[in-house]
């Protein structure tokens, strides 16, 4: 890595190693949901989708951070989270299709995914609702003496919402091991962060709650692992919670596989602007340019994650759906039901 | 069996616990106390958080000096915030606690619904039951002194509507020490609502850790003629009225219903069975409460018994008002029950 990167970034070290990983938590993401933006039409995969095309980044440089016992909690858009901190794509992909094998076996569709031996101890699909519930299980591991971190996903959307402040300034005043990480693409469905918050400075809220906060530029993954490092490693030394403001944009439609644009949700010149700064694009070249990487290294990344995502696909499609009486089961822990 | 006994009040328990000596009596509020205390000590998982849990008062003294013992880490005074705290308590459980979260009024309740209704009860169905919620979440229902309408509401129907979460209500100290302790160790959200007018009530209460079954309704009366099904407060009220319509040789047996959610179906049946009538004796309203839950599921497994058409004895459809005037008017009481009993053996169908 050139000196004047590690500058920029103001980082003392990069690895080789690092950067392939960023490279390949990105891409892994990207494949899975354009993969689902090719089965979607078949219908088969019977629940919404909130694709998260274009934001990979952010998971890709929060997570590389993560360790496998941290906890993170997620949104509806969680696909791209729970890949990077390490879930399979086949029990993630069968819930898509609501098979007995998916992550949730079958009851929880793509908007509720649970990976607990990743520390993913299941998502919200309410606006907001899980951010709370992240700072219950940043308390608890904080009681137990547990050396553990929690990072908490959410929208801009999410920002608008009580729990967040709630969730926020409790986690603030008992020091919690939490890294609030605020995916700002502008947009809660098609009403613009301008139409909902005044100053839209999400990252300076944090000062109120004298806590850190930091806005970075959510397409480049050095950039989000660089913050979120700093992030992690306050928490983990008992500095409490930080704030990172995240900006990027989700390509597709808030829910669905396809583009919004054609109905008017939002400008096509704001998607282009934005597609031209796709950040595995933009990291790719970057890769190449400064001999990191050579092209066919990185095709071999692509070609590995496409046999990955083949057999994910093929496991789902194969697996057969929950028995019917199933759906009077687990709705009590402990046998009731 | 003395635990069963209920007593009106203080003179009535010493006049009766007199002849079984070394009995001890405590209130049902010292009993709540105790239960937590015992918890605290003996398991670390376990801690209590909410507004006020570590004030001087100490939610009307159910947690008084908890956080003296305990520590301030473990007996958390929080923010009032009474969503997000909620969503703390469910997150830390899914993280293997505990937690018994406190809301000094079931009226503030509403404002943590989305936490209680959409993330605890769900979490456990949501994911195919691969984790579980230990939350047991404490709320009191306030009365008189012109409380009015956000300061004694009654909802354990709004929790009891909803699957996923159980829902207690007990009447006795007994009750109170056990059923709490079930409700920590139940494994899932539990919706724990005690009444103000409760904590001085004293009873029966060994000083040993136990519990009480959760989903298991008491006689506590025997009889024959009808069934009074009562909750919380309103069994004092089913035993004062079955009390006095014994003088007009009318038999009643008095249900305490214990657990709203899951209802014990097979209790309440069994007695309707042999009495062949049923008045159900709640705290709430009476549109589409606990008494209209009772009543059907009654008629779906035991409408040939019923000689009668049942009854409700709870509140009228409006909010609670703050003048003793209309407050009066707005609580029914033993008279609502007795008249309700009178009007039903007069009713009875061909």
């Amino acid at each position: 890595m050139k000196e004047d990167l590690l500058k920029h970034y103001g980082m003392n070290t990069i690895t080789r190693k690092l950067l392939v990983e960023m490279y390949s938590v990105m891409l892994r993401i990207r494949m899975f949901e354009e993969r689902v933006v090719d089965l979607y039409p078949e219908q088969e995969m019977k629940c919404p989708v909130h694709l998260y095309i274009g934001q990979e980044a952010i998971a890709a440089g929060v997570c590389l951070n993560l360790k496998k016992e941290d906890y993170l909690f997620s949104n509806h858009r969680g696909h791209g989270h729970c890949l990077a901190k390490g879930s399979a794509m086949g029990p993630l992909m069968a819930e898509f299709y609501g098979k007995k094998s998916g992550c949730s076996r079958g009851k929880g569709g793509s908007m509720h995914i649970i990976d607990v031996e990743n520390g993913i101890l299941g998502t919200s699909a309410i606006v907001g609702g899980g951010i709370p519930m992240g700072v219950g299980a940043a308390l608890a591991s904080t009681m137990r003496g547990e050396d553990r971190v929690t990072a908490i996903f959410f929208g801009d959307g999410a920002y608008d919402e009580g729990a967040f402040y709630e969730a926020f300034n409790f986690a603030s005043l008992k020091k919690l091991p939490v890294v609030f990480i605020c995916e700002n693409n502008f947009y809660a469905t098609n009403s613009h962060q301008s139409a909902r918050q005044p100053g839209c400075r999400i990252s300076d809220a944090a000062a109120a709650f004298d806590a850190h906060g930091v806005c970075v530029d959510g397409n480049d993954v050095i950039a989000v692992y660089k913050a979120s490092q700093d992030a992690v490693t306050r928490a983990r030394r008992g500095g409490g919670p930080s704030l990172i403001e995240a900006k990027t944009y989700r390509w597709k439609g808030h829910v669905g596989h396809e583009e919004d644009h054609p109905k008017g949700c939002r400008p096509k010149e704001e998607l282009d602007y934005w597609k031209e700064r796709d950040p595995l694009k933009v990291f790719r070249e970057m890769l190449l340019k400064r001999d990191v990487m050579t092209a066919s290294e990185l095709d071999e990344i692509g070609a590995s994650i496409k046999q990955e995502l083949d057999a994910a696909v093929r496991f789902a499609k194969e697996s057969p759906y929950p028995d019917e009486d199933e759906l009077l089961k687990d709705v009590y822990s402990g046998g009731m039901s | 069996m003395p635990w069963t006994k209920v007593y009106g009040n203080k003179a009535e328990f010493e006049k009766l616990s007199g002849s079984t000596p070394g009995l001890r009596g405590i209130t049902y509020k010292d009993a709540l106390l105790e239960a937590t205390t015992q918890m605290l000590a003996s398991d670390k998982n376990v801690f209590v958080l909410g507004e006020g849990v570590d004030d001087a008062g100490g939610v009307f003294g159910t947690t008084r000096d908890l956080h003296k013992k305990f520590g301030k880490d473990r007996v958390i005074d929080t923010p009032l915030a009474e969503n997000g705290v909620t969503g703390i308590a469910i997150g830390a459980a899914l993280a293997g606690m505990r937690p018994i979260l406190v809301h000094m009024r079931v009226d503030f309740m509403p404002l943590s619904m989305d936490q209680i209704m959409n993330h605890a009860a769900k979490w456990h169905y949501m994911f195919g039951g691969k984790v579980s919620v230990p939350v047991t979440i404490r709320s009191i229902i306030g009365r008189g002194w012109g409380s009015a309408a956000q300061h004694s509401q009654s909802l354990q129907s709004l929790f009891a509507h909803i699957p996923g979460l159980k829902v207690v209500m007990p009447a006795t100290p007994y009750d109170a020490k056990g059923l709490l302790r079930s409700s920590v160790y139940d494994g899932n959200p539990v919706v724990f609502i005690e009444h103000r007018w409760l904590y001085e009530h004293i009873g029966h209460v060994p000083e040993e850790a136990y519990t009480v079954p959760i989903g298991k309704a008491v006689v506590r009366r025997k009889g024959a003629d009808v069934t009074i099904a009562a909750a919380s407060l309103m069994v004092y009220e089913a035993m004062k009225a079955a009390e006095d319509l014994k003088a007009e040789g009318i038999d009643c047996e008095v249900i305490d219903l214990r657990t709203i959610k899951p209802l014990d179906i097979e209790t309440l049946t069994g007695s309707v069975k042999k009495t062949g009538r049923l008045v159900v004796a709640d705290t709430g309203w009476k549109e589409f409460g606990i008494g209209a839950e009772v009543i059907a599921r009654v008629v779906e497994e035991a409408f040939h018994a019923l000689k009668a058409p049942a009854v409700r004895v709870a509140l009228p459809d409006v909010p609670t008002p703050a003048s003793p005037v209309l407050e009066k008017a707005f609580y029914p009481g033993k008279e609502h029950i007795i008249e309700a009993v009178k009007k039903m053996l007069v009713r009875e169908r061909p």
